[in-house]
């Protein structure tokens, strides 16, 4: 009971994590109709860009924990952004209107190209981080002294995604913004007919995407403490079973299908074996694909000619 | 965001300018400080590795700077005016290679940025306009690819005669036929894809599973029951294919991009089952030791026959030379992968490739014509899967080791890119991009580190360049009169005047 309540507030920490991702997909796929591949590596870069300014914090003296992780967000989170936008209007924008395997041809190069870029300029070691914020909860006591720990950051990693996504959805569903965003998913032209500015209203859709994963980047990097430049593909493709799992398209279903790899994930590697849970992840999504192709929240979606 | 008026001196506005500039700086800017500017270093400092940082901001400034000169030339060129562009363009090349720039990648960088921008000036001075629109620049690559079609009538044939004698010409050392042993490898998985993602239109990002299996299936019967070569090359084909049949058949009803995810999780899969299961695959360390093909089961090509049979060099009375063993693979691949090509160029006239191209072209209406969707995506990707076992087979015979490293997501990438770089369909086009893929980076071995970089950037050039791939031009497979008939020209032309009346 205590080892299994252990496990789920791992899974859940990893699933907000995939989560976070997963929004950036859905979205995407939701305007555009497109798998941007290369989402996984700008959360790779965010997770970077977290390291980058964790030390850069430290060089100018920054030593109040809260303020640190603040300037550290916030920094990652607009320099991983125009990440975000420079790979819309270079990689994708030219290619809007052709058939739908070019654009993702165009995403796994850009996905490679990342890839090797930071390996090239911030080098191919793992990267180490000193723990920022130690400590936690001893949630509850098992006879033989194992303790239910929840850790100070797992609160902050849940809070901080519990928060974004409740200001997220109020964005998505009430601001000017969200309306055009909405409208864009139902219908680009008739959208611009009505005077949206399409391309500026997918632009920002990859800039939210990547601000959002550049959160996930520095949580990661916080949490586990070790990055490299692999990172991504990985996260990448759990976070799009995510999207799947949840149904594609649907920004709520995007975090319940975080939080469900998360907790399979966990509770996999805790029960099962540690080497397979991404076998694990891979059999859910295909599984998904196969009964219900629509995801947990999403429509069907009809063919038409 | 900009206002598309070629020719038109309106967008001079040194306002608008300033603010283009402006903004392509800024982006520049947060693209590259952080990125660039600081750089994470590892610093020992006796208590472990601890993380420093390393400053580069002199080549942040750089390539702002280039950006911003790069971008006031466009807007020139957008605005008609090529003279000072083709100018602009061959003074940013120059300068960059005359003034000491740190690093090595800045000067590379200016000397291509430069050079399109004046290959962009004397376009626009000769078409006097800035832009073609996207249907011209189609047409034109059409016709290239077309003119390259009916030369390839010739050029097929020939560059399978110069791969015949290619041996015994005079410049193939031992590392000029390792080389094209390599790339004719690469050949035969494009030719095994292009089945898959150019016929039948079918994602797969997991073809590397396929190659994998193969190559395990051969490793581990040849070591197991000390099968042959020849018996085992079969029957890694028919493992693969069954691979191919037990992933296909639930997610082949899928459509394009999610079939090309969950292939791409097969992929992985495989490799993370072959890196697991240590008992039978040997996990991270792989299998060693694998045997070598003998010539037919005549002869070995060892310098020492083993008991009750006979060497190569004895049976055709020659010196002994390690030299025959690499000749002999690479006319074991060169016929693997003429194979294939046979068989595909034939299937392709069959009511099954028929259908494949079909399907690939319209999935609906196929379906209203009564053809069975997921059993000739099937077949189409059963195929290509037997042929990655057989292309898989020969890599493990040819390497004499495997290990997992071997069939990592990067090469199905790479098999992928050879098949869209040559124009999805193609079969010539695959053997041009697998030499300029394959070939090209095994020789220029000491620029190792930027092949990657180089090969994404490409993969997204080409696809925004030209989203059909290089040399796609697709030839009617049926033609209304048969070859008897009109030739092409005339139904062309025809068409186009039915076109041009309309």
């Amino acid at each position: 009971m205590e080892y299994f309540l252990q496990q789920l507030i791992n899974g859940l920490t990893l699933g907000a994590i995939y989560g976070l991702i997963a929004i950036g997909y859905t979205m995407v796929y939701g305007i555009i109709g497109m798998i941007n591949f290369a989402h996984g590596d700008i959360y790779m870069i965010g997770a970077f860009m977290a390291i980058i300014w964790f030390l850069v914090t430290g060089l100018l003296g920054i030593t109040w924990v809260p303020l640190a992780i603040l300037v550290m967000l916030v920094l990652s989170m607009i320099f991983t952004a125009t990440y975000g936008w420079t790979i819309e209007r270079f990689a994708y924008k030219p290619l809007r209107g052709s058939q739908r395997l070019a654009a993702l041809i165009s995403a796994i190069g850009m996905s490679i190209f990342l890839e090797n870029y930071v390996q090239l300029l911030q080098g191919a070691r793992v990267k180490p981080l000193q723990p920022m914020v130690q400590g936690g909860i001893a949630v509850m006591e098992r006879a033989d002294g194992f303790v239910v720990n929840l850790s100070y950051l797992q609160i902050i990693i849940m809070a901080l995604t519990l928060a974004l996504m409740l200001g997220f959805s109020q964005l998505i569903s009430r601001t000017e913004l969200g309306r055009r965003q909405r409208a864009c998913e139902q219908d680009q032209t008739m959208a611009a007919l009505l005077g949206v500015d399409v391309d500026r209203t997918i632009s920002i859709t990859f800039v939210i995407g990547a601000a959002l994963a550049a959160v996930a980047g520095v949580m990661v990097t916080l949490y586990y403490g070790v990055i490299d430049f692999y990172i991504g593909f990985l996260a990448g493709l759990k976070a799009f079973t995510a999207a799947v799992l949840g149904g594609i398209g649907s920004i709520t279903g995007a975090m319940v299908g975080g939080l469900l790899i998360g907790l399979i994930e966990a509770y996999w590697s805790a029960y099962f074996s540690v080497e397979y849970k991404d076998v694990a992840a891979f059999s859910i999504l295909v599984l998904v694909l196969i009964f219900r192709p629509y995801g947990i929240l999403g429509k069907p979606e009809i063919e038409k000619v | 965001m900009r206002s598309e008026t070629p020719g038109a001196f309106s967008d001079l506005d040194p306002r608008t300018i300033l603010k283009e500039v402006g903004f392509a700086g800024l982006v520049a800017l947060g693209l590259t400080f952080a990125m660039v500017g600081l750089r994470t270093v590892d610093s020992n400092t006796g208590d472990g590795a601890v993380l420093g940082i390393d400053t580069r901001f002199a080549d942040v400034a750089w390539t702002v700077a280039l950006v911003m000169v790069g971008r006031f030339l466009l807007i020139l060129d957008r605005a008609g005016l090529p003279i000072p562009v083709i100018l602009g363009g061959i003074a940013m090349a120059v300068v960059t290679q005359v003034i000491p720039m740190p690093g090595t990648v800045l000067p590379v960088f200016g000397l291509i940025g430069g050079g399109v921008l004046a290959l962009k000036g004397v376009l626009t001075l000769v078409r006097h306009r800035s832009k073609l629109t996207a249907q011209e620049r189609d047409e034109a690559m059409d016709r290239a690819g077309q003119r390259f079609q009916k030369l390839s009538r010739y050029l097929g044939p020939a560059l399978a005669a110069f791969a015949i004698v290619m041996p015994f010409l005079p410049f193939a050392d031992r590392q000029v036929i390792d080389i094209a042993t390599l790339i004719l490898t690469y050949v035969m998985l494009g030719w095994g894809l292009n089945i898959v993602v150019g016929l039948a239109g079918l994602l797969d990002l997991g073809y590397v599973a396929f190659y994998a299996i193969g190559a395990y299936s051969y490793a581990l019967l040849a070591q197991t029951f000390g099968f042959s070569f020849w018996l085992c090359l079969p029957l890694a084909g028919i493992l693969s294919a069954f691979g191919g049949l037990m992933l296909g058949f639930p997610v082949l009803r899928l459509r394009g991009d999610y079939l090309a995810i969950v292939t791409l999780g097969f992929g992985e899969m495989v490799r993370i089952i072959l890196l697991n299961w240590y008992k039978v695959t040997g996990g991270p360390d792989g299998i060693s030791g694998i045997p070598r093909p003998s010539f037919f089961g005549f002869a070995d090509f060892a310098r020492h026959a083993p008991p009750g049979s006979t060497t190569f060099h004895e049976l055709f009375g020659l010196e002994y030379d390690t030299l025959y063993r690499v000749i002999f693979l690479y006319y074991l691949i060169l016929a693997l992968a003429l194979l294939v090509n046979f068989v595909t160029m034939r299937v392709r006239r069959l009511p099954i490739g028929r259908a494949w191209e079909a399907l690939r072209e319209d999935d609906i209406a196929c379906q209203s014509l009564g053809i069975n969707r997921t059993n000739v995506k099937l077949a189409a990707f059963t195929t290509g899967a037997m042929f990655a076992g057989f292309a898989g087979s020969f890599f493990a015979t040819r390497q004499g080791f495997i290990s997992p490293e071997s069939f990592t997501f990067i090469e199905s990438a790479i098999i992928l890119a050879i098949v869209v770089l040559g124009g999805m369909g193609s079969q010539l086009g695959v053997v041009f991009a697998s030499i300029i893929l394959i070939g090209m980076p095994e020789w220029f071995r000491d620029l190792e580190q930027y092949r990657m970089l180089a090969f994404g950037g490409g993969m997204v050039l080409i696809m925004i360049w030209r989203p059909r791939g290089l040399l796609a031009h697709r030839d009617p497979t049926v033609l209304l009169h048969g070859r008897g008939g009109p030739a092409e020209s005339e139904i062309r032309a025809e068409q186009q005047a039915a076109e041009a009346a309309s």
